[in-house]
């Protein structure tokens, strides 16, 4: 039987170290709701996620209560609109009430974001894509809860420079009409490179087209208490080190795993996977830069940064994934600048920049999230930051995104605050010598060699 | 069998156990384990119980321990045991 020190422990990882279950996303498939008449088919979908999604938020308290672990959100992602509106939408503005119409059933089923307003054009665009993706500015500016992404690129079929190009002017149209409140649109629209189907974090999650009629996927997260576990082997070499993050990983991920079965047993809908990820927040002791620090660094950035971050990850997957019997998702640490009070720390001591966060993106789970830069950054470097991320995501044969913020009116020096998880950050430099003649080359980056493995 | 671990947190005082197993006792809820210890000053208990018999749901059992723990002055909280068990089991 369980013993009081093994109580003790858990509670204090719940109370102490911010473990927490990060969100319960429900996937919701939306290819029955398309169709030929646009108000018909926006009527299909509020219906259809009003009805699946009806007891996700009661179920999610539900769990916290009984399990005594915070569910920290639910939330809703669903199949790529593009898809879905590809026969209906033939405007901008046509896009756009659909955008409006998942903001509205969120809102009715009481989740803060709904992931999938999306278009997958790994290759090329369809008009319907490249209308959709036209279309994000005024559907991110007009909504609250919806969260917009966009892949651009995968290792099996190269990247698509003309989408890289098109998305560079739309971060910037996004960051322009949402100006009023520090661009924010941004920090809801997120380009990847091979994005997996079954993501369950925002902005970057979608239900996938290979995926059931509706599914649940859980994201973990505890880097507090990974940080606490390293407090206690303080010194020790690499082994004892690696072994110590490998255990922690075990625990939390174990935790999401009960949650994701509990949710899939009391909705009634099919358990997807657990994503084993250290996800941190703005909250003090909720950052993955200070598992950096206590793992021997100064400060995220100093010499090291890589090494240290690719065992982090590499130990929070062998741990996790012995912890769930589905894993997928992005699993493992995620890097973003404002929601990481470590990270915003380093950016503001000149120890961290985009160029060694880009080296970073080479060995963890994401990429460049959520990073501010001056409003007045270049729509064609915008687009080289994406296609350098995107390549690093191609050859490594692993996810990248860049989430960055051009906030309008701000400068190096200056800081932004989005509130809430998506916390607060410093604008940071950006290298500003031109890219403009290679972006605008257009057409397509060739798939990688190792891609031909038939 | 449904297992719920209650867990005791606070300041070390006369009746807090007496108190709380009145209370498990009057609604059907049979004590399998339990045990102490002293962390930091502080008072921390654990009791493993059984409300397979007990009449009322989860959440007022839990919001009534709440309460209770709010009138001696210590933090009372359930817990379905299998959060414990997953944690530390294999």
């Amino acid at each position: 039987m369980i013993n009081i020190h093994e109580v003790i422990e858990t509670n204090k990882m719940i109370e102490q170290e911010n473990l927490d279950v990060r969100t319960i996303t429900l996937g919701i498939n939306l290819l029955d709701c398309a169709g030929s008449d646009l108000s018909e088919v926006n009527q299909r979908i509020y219906n259809k996620i009003t009805t699946v999604a009806k007891n996700l938020v009661a179920a999610g308290n539900k769990i916290q209560r009984e399990f005594g672990i915070p569910i920290v959100n639910k939330r809703i992602a669903v199949t790529p609109i593009s898809v879905i509106g590809a026969s209906c939408c033939k405007t901008i503005e046509d896009y756009v009430t659909i955008a409006e119409t998942l903001d509205r059933a969120a809102h009715e089923v009481g989740v803060n974001f709904i992931g999938g307003y999306s278009a997958l054009v790994n290759k090329a665009m369809t008009a319907s894509d490249e209308l959709l993706i036209r279309s994000v500015p005024k559907a991110l500016s007009r909504t609250n809860r919806v969260c917009s992404s966009v892949n651009v690129g995968s290792t099996k079929t190269g990247i698509d420079m003309n989408a890289v190009k098109l998305l560079g002017e739309i971060i910037l149209e996004t960051a322009e009409l949402t100006k009023e409140h520090d661009s924010i649109g941004c920090a809801k629209l997120v380009v990847f490179c091979n994005a997996p189907d079954d993501n369950p974090f925002m902005a970057g999650a979608f239900h996938g087209i290979t995926e059931g009629d509706a599914v649940i996927n859980v994201g973990v997260s505890g880097p507090g208490v990974v940080k606490k576990a390293l407090e206690s082997v303080r010194g020790a070499d690499f082994e004892t080190l690696c072994e110590t993050i490998k255990r922690t990983a075990f625990k939390i991920t174990r935790v999401g795993q009960l949650v994701a079965l509990q949710a899939s047993k009391l909705l009634n809908i099919p358990f997807g996977i657990v994503d084993l990820s250290l996800a941190p927040t703005p909250a003090v002791g909720d950052s993955v830069a200070e598992i950096l620090e206590e793992i021997g660094l100064e400060y995220a950035g100093a010499p090291g940064t890589t090494a240290a971050l690719a065992l982090l990850n590499d130990q929070v997957k062998k741990g996790g994934v012995m912890a769930s019997s589905f894993v997928g998702g992005l699993s493992g640490a995620f890097i973003p600048v404002s929601e990481d009070q470590g990270m915003i720390n380093a950016v503001e001591v000149g120890a961290l920049s985009i160029e060694k966060l880009e080296a970073m993106t080479c060995v963890c789970s994401v990429g460049l999230d959520m990073i501010a830069v001056p409003g007045d950054t270049k729509a064609s470097t915008i687009s080289g930051i994406i296609a350098d991320e995107m390549a690093i995501g191609m050859i490594n044969q692993k996810t990248t995104a860049v989430r960055i913020i051009p906030v309008i009116g701000k400068s190096v020096g200056d800081r932004v605050e989005f509130g809430g998880l998506l916390g607060h950050a410093p604008i940071m430099r950006v290298n500003e010598f031109s890219c403009e003649k290679f972006i605008n080359r257009g057409g397509r980056i060739p798939a990688p060699i190792h891609s031909f493995k038939n | 069998m449904k297992k719920t671990v209650i867990t005791v947190v606070g300041k070390d005082k006369v009746g807090i156990i007496a108190k709380i197993c009145t209370y498990l006792a009057n609604n059907s809820i049979n004590i399998l384990d339990i045990s102490q210890t002293i962390i930091q000053d502080f008072f921390n208990m654990m009791m493993i119980v059984d409300t397979s018999k007990a009449p009322k749901t989860f959440d007022e059992i839990a919001e009534e321990l709440d309460q209770i723990g709010s009138e001696i002055g210590v933090v009372i909280k359930a817990q379905r045991e299998e959060i414990f068990n997953k944690m530390h089991r294999i």
